[in-house]
């Protein structure tokens, strides 16, 4: 029997699909988000006037000790795994899953690249494809909604593990933590509300052909505010300092106080994670996504192939995301932290209203315009 | 002095409330810290940042002349030890960490050398008594370096010759120069140099790491 790989058959799509999630998620996502562990580290020291951790290596290599985020996962793997005695078995377990697991499954909305177009790759002047291969692993038309919904989902991860370690001050830590982030999902929800009246769309791919156009199409230009806004409350979820007081590392005990070993290195792998793929969605929805304003004329004025724009458009994206995520790294020790009340103030009386009134500006603005 | 009282209105102006003009500075600040230590890192022109730390072991700040380290013997001009075995640094040392087992000298005018000379390093405590007790300059701690590290604590006991790999001949003369050593030979003794002809004689620390204005 032989097997039907051609374009848009079941196996075809499976592979793709496949293929899609082992790179983006297992090469891009999780080597950048190691990768900015190490990072974090040196960046804020350069900013501080000192060295970060330089010392790595293997053999004699030491690559400005890049290799530490290898030896930082070796630590986790080799430290004891101890479950408080008293803690709820299932949910000391299945809290760093629910940490970890929306944080990696939000990259399935996230276009990272051109259309390649199956079997004319490599022609020239290919514009027009019928077979396209969309570097993006799952095109759904809510797009954006889904990824909103997965990140509800990571409150249950801070909370159930403040509340299984059986620690009276990891609850504390867990219920901040969960007031936090569900108070700055409806600030998020709301900051996006004006994009998806601009571009009239959900879907983040068509977002992206949408701010091809030009530079001034970008989202940050077409919506300043509620990138500003975005940008914060996405801060606020994913729980990054400025934000920080429920980790609040020297100050206060966190919910994951009684965590060890590689289910530390789960919460924690999964806060870098949240920092590649919410810099990667704020790129899509604001920064122009995976395109640049006239490459793709520029393109097929000189006649390269479609795979050759494909591939740049992917470097381009991955540029992008790892300075927005560098970006996000410099917002660390730039500011000091904000405590719980002036947090949830923030959130709820000062930028709630002002994302509602963009909302109704940005109406406004859509309606007139649309109606001359 | 006058005390005087300043009044400042909360909430400030509107540029204050909005936070966004007082953060755009501040990560302007730190990203121009970044920028320039990341780049005169990345160069080689470390002296062009801000960065202090120095990379022990291979960059150290430099010691004070005075300072005790590791111990050394001397070696007089023909090679051999200038430790005659007269016992002195065992005696004075509060850690009895020094052990000599002295023998005949071959040489008719030296009557005695050290068949064993070894200092335990690990109980020793960086006194300098022995240094200080030695008629011979033979012995001394002037090599800046620190005691390794070792696996076992019988590797912490230098011998002889571990000893003697770090001499260097001592410039002292055997039996002393007589009362008035210090204007025989300027310059020769560290602790006290008498200026010859007006030149500068360096005292105090050597100079440190410079530290640069604040930012």
């Amino acid at each position: 029997m032989t097997l039907d790989t051609s374009y848009g058959s079941l196996l075809f799509t499976i592979i793709a699909a496949v293929v899609k999630i082992l790179a983006l998620l297992l090469g891009f996502g999780m080597g950048l988000a190691s990768i900015l562990t190490w990072m974090e580290r040196r960046q804020s020291a350069m900013m501080q006037d000192r060295l970060g951790p330089n010392r790595a290596n293997i053999g004699p290599f030491k690559m400005w000790g890049i290799t530490h985020f290898m030896a930082d996962a070796l630590k986790f793997l080799f430290k004891e795994d101890f479950v408080p005695p008293l803690a709820h078995k299932f949910f000391f377990m299945w809290a760093p899953v629910m940490s970890m697991a929306p944080a990696l499954i939000v990259a399935a909305i996230i276009p990272f690249g051109a259309p390649l177009c199956w079997g004319h790759a490599l022609d020239p002047h290919a514009t027009t494809c019928e077979t396209p291969v969309l570097f993006q692993i799952a095109r759904l038309d809510v797009g954006i909604l889904f990824y909103f919904a997965l990140s509800s989902l990571s409150v249950y991860g801070a909370t159930l593990a403040g509340w299984a370690s059986h620690n009276k001050w990891s609850m504390m830590g867990g219920m901040r933590a969960s007031s936090q982030m569900m108070s700055y999902e409806v600030t998020m929800g709301m900051a996006v509300l004006g994009s998806f009246l601009v571009y009239g769309t959900l879907e983040p791919g068509a977002m992206v052909w949408k701010q091809q156009a030009s530079l001034w199409h970008w989202g940050i230009f077409t919506q300043p505010l509620g990138f500003l806004l975005f940008l914060t409350a996405s801060i606020a979820e994913t729980k990054r300092t400025p934000f920080d007081i429920p980790e609040g590392e020297p100050e206060i005990i966190g919910y994951f106080v009684e965590y060890s070993g590689l289910r530390f290195g789960m919460f924690f792998l999964g806060e870098f994670l949240e920092i590649v793929f919410s810099s990667a969605l704020i790129v899509t929805i604001f920064l122009g996504g995976w395109s640049l304003p006239g490459l793709q004329d520029f393109w097929i004025a000189h006649g390269w192939s479609n795979l050759g724009f494909v591939v740049a458009t992917v470097l381009i994206w991955s540029a992008k995301v790892f300075l927005f995520s560098a970006f996000q790294l410099l917002i660390r020790w730039s500011l000091p932290r904000f405590r719980s009340d002036q947090l949830m103030q923030l959130g709820w009386q000062r930028l709630l209203p002002i994302s509602v009134a963009n909302v109704l500006a940005t109406a406004v603005v859509v309606l007139f315009t649309n109606s001359k | 002095m006058a005390v005087g009282v300043k009044v400042v209105n909360r909430p400030g102006s509107f540029a204050q409330q909005l936070y966004v003009p007082a953060i755009a500075e501040g990560m302007g600040v730190t990203f121009r810290h970044f920028v320039k230590n990341f780049f005169g890192n990345l160069v080689g022109m470390r002296g062009k940042t801000d960065i202090q730390t120095l990379q022990y072991p291979e960059e150290k700040k430099p010691y004070p002349e005075r300072h005790r380290g590791l111990h050394r013997l001397m070696v007089r001009d023909d090679g051999q030890t200038r430790c005659v075995a007269c016992m002195m640094c065992p005696t004075v040392c509060p850690a009895h960490c020094i052990t000599i087992v002295p023998e005949e000298a071959p040489d008719g005018t030296i009557e005695k050398r050290p068949r064993i000379f070894e200092i335990d390093e690990l109980r020793c405590v960086v006194c300098g008594l022995c240094a200080e007790a030695c008629p011979c300059d033979a012995i001394r701690m002037d090599t800046k370096e620190h005691a390794k590290p070792v696996y076992r604590r019988v590797d912490a006991i230098l011998d002889r010759e571990e000893l003697l790999a770090r001499s260097a001949p001592s410039i002292a003369v055997q039996g002393g120069q007589g009362a008035f050593w210090r204007e025989k030979t300027p310059g020769n003794h560290p602790t006290t140099q008498t200026p010859v002809d007006g030149e500068v004689v360096p005292r105090g620390l050597p100079p440190g790491p410079t530290i640069p204005k604040r930012d």
